[in-house]
C-alpha cells in the first residue's frame, strides 16, 4: 500500500513531524472511519448490556435498537469498502516493516468483521424467529431457516465474532497511540481533518 | 431474542337447527338410526385445528399459537342463522415457540391464566355471505373483559371434513393484554391479528 493521495497531497517529503505536508485519508473515508467507530463501539456496549436484561420493554427496545445499528453498520461498512477500494489510503507513515504488516493485517481483519459481525448477528435473530424489520419500518429477508439449534450456534458465533473485532479495535487503538505519544510522528492526523 | 406478544382469539362456526343440547342418548334416537347421515353434533379435530395470533413488537411480526381450545358446534350450513358455536381457549396453552417468553405470557400482565385459565366465545348470530362464505358475531370473553366480535369464515369440505378458515384483528388493550409498562403500543401494537384453521367432522354438506 504505497500510493500517495491524490492531488493536495505532496510528494512524501519524509517530515514525519506535524508539518502541513501530512498526508491524509480523503474527508469521506474520514468521516465513515469515525461514524463507524462511534455506532460500532455503542452497539457493542448496547449488546454485551442487554444480553442479560431479563425481559422487560427496556430490553425489546435494546434488543431491537442493536439490530438496526447493526444493519446500519453493514450497510455503511459496505460503502465504504467500495470508497476503500477506489481509494487508496495515504503512504505508510515510517516505521519497522513488521509492524506496517500487523498494521495491514489488523484492518483486513476488522473489514472482515465489520461483515461478519452484523452478518452472524442478522441470521441469529432469524433463526430465533424474529425477522429484522429496520427502524420498524423494513423488514429484511431471512437467509437462514427458524431453528432452535442454529440460532444457538449462531449467538455464539456473533458474540465470538464481536469480542474478536472487540480485542482488535483495542489494539488498533492502542497502536494510534503508541504513534500519537510515544513515537510522535503524526500518524495519527492522518485521520484528522486538516486544520486551516 | 425479542419477544413477546400476545393474544388473542376465538373461532367459530355454525351449525345446525337443533340445538348442540340436544344430542341425548335417549328417547328418539336409536342411535344408529341413520348412518351416512351426519346425526351426531359436529366434532372438532384437534389434530390439523389451529389458532395463531401474531403481534408486532417494534415493528416485527411474531406469531404464537394457542395449543389447546375446544369448539362446540351445531350447525346446518343450509340454515346458518339457527347455527350455534360455542368456543374455549386453553390461555395457560399459549406460545410463541421460546420457552423464556413463553413463561411471560401466563403472567398477569398478559394472559393471566393462572387467574382467568379460559376465554371464550359464545355465537349469537351466524349469517351467510354467499359461496361458503359465513359470518359470525357474538361476545368474546378474555382476562375478564367481555367485547362484541364479528368473524368471517370461509368453510371448505373434504373428505368428511369441513375446514373454517378465518382471521381477524383484535385490539390487545380492550382485553388488557400487555398491561403496565406493556401498554406502550409503539413498542408492542394494540392490533394482533389472529388466524385459525378449525377441521370439523359430521357437518352437513354445504
Amino acid at each position: 500500500m504505497t500510493a500517495s493521495a491524490p492531488a493536495s497531497a505532496p510528494e512524501s517529503t519524509p517530515e514525519p513531524t506535524l508539518s502541513a505536508a501530512v498526508p491524509r485519508y480523503s474527508p469521506v473515508a474520514m468521516a465513515l472511519h469515525w461514524l463507524l467507530a462511534l455506532l460500532i463501539i455503542a452497539t457493542f456496549a448496547f449488546g454485551v448490556y442487554m444480553a442479560d436484561l431479563p425481559f422487560s420493554p427496556s430490553r425489546i427496545k435494546l434488543y431491537s435498537w442493536h439490530k438496526w445499528a447493526g444493519v446500519t453498520i453493514l450497510l455503511l461498512s459496505t460503502l465504504r469498502l467500495l470508497w476503500r477500494l477506489g481509494h487508496r489510503p495515504p503512504a505508510d507513515a515510517p516505521m519497522p516493516a513488521w509492524q506496517a504488516r500487523a498494521a495491514h493485517a489488523t484492518h483486513l481483519l476488522l473489514y472482515v468483521l465489520f461483515f461478519a459481525v452484523p452478518l452472524a448477528g442478522w441470521a441469529y435473530s432469524s433463526a430465533a424467529g424474529f425477522p429484522i424489520v429496520w427502524f420498524g419500518v423494513l423488514q429484511l429477508p431471512d437467509f437462514v431457516p427458524v431453528d432452535k439449534a442454529l440460532a444457538d450456534t449462531l449467538k455464539e458465533a456473533h458474540k465470538l465474532l464481536a469480542f474478536a473485532m472487540a480485542g482488535l479495535v483495542l489494539m488498533h487503538i492502542a497502536a494510534a497511540l503508541k504513534h500519537q505519544l510515544l513515537d510522535r510522528d503524526g500518524l495519527l492526523l492522518r485521520m484528522m481533518p486538516a486544520r486551516r | 431474542m425479542k419477544p413477546i406478544r400476545l393474544m388473542v382469539m376465538t373461532a367459530l362456526l355454525a351449525s345446525l337447527s337443533t340445538s348442540w343440547a340436544q344430542t341425548k342418548p335417549s328417547a328418539a334416537a336409536k342411535p344408529a338410526a341413520a348412518a351416512p347421515a351426519p346425526a351426531a353434533a359436529p366434532q372438532l379435530q384437534a389434530a390439523g385445528s389451529e389458532l395463531l395470533f401474531v403481534s408486532r413488537q417494534m415493528g416485527v411480526p411474531v406469531e404464537g399459537r394457542f395449543k389447546k381450545f375446544d369448539a362446540q358446534l351445531s350447525f346446518d350450513p343450509k340454515k346458518p342463522e339457527a347455527g350455534r358455536v360455542a368456543f374455549t381457549i386453553d390461555l395457560a396453552s399459549a406460545s410463541i415457540g421460546a420457552p423464556e417468553f413463553d413463561a411471560e405470557l401466563g403472567k398477569a400482565a398478559w394472559f393471566d391464566s393462572k387467574r382467568l385459565p379460559q376465554a371464550s366465545f359464545q355465537s349469537s348470530a351466524i349469517k351467510a355471505l354467499g359461496s361458503g362464505k359465513f359470518e359470525v358475531s357474538g361476545k368474546l370473553s378474555l382476562k375478564g373483559q367481555t367485547r362484541d366480535l364479528s368473524v368471517p369464515i370461509s368453510l371448505s369440505q373434504a373428505g368428511g371434513i369441513t375446514t373454517a378458515n378465518g382471521s381477524f384483528v383484535l385490539k390487545r388493550l380492550e382485553f388488557k393484554i400487555g398491561d403496565g409498562e406493556w401498554a406502550d403500543t409503539s413498542m408492542v401494537a394494540n392490533e394482533v391479528q389472529v388466524k385459525f384453521k378449525l377441521l370439523f367432522s359430521g357437518v352437513a354438506a354445504l
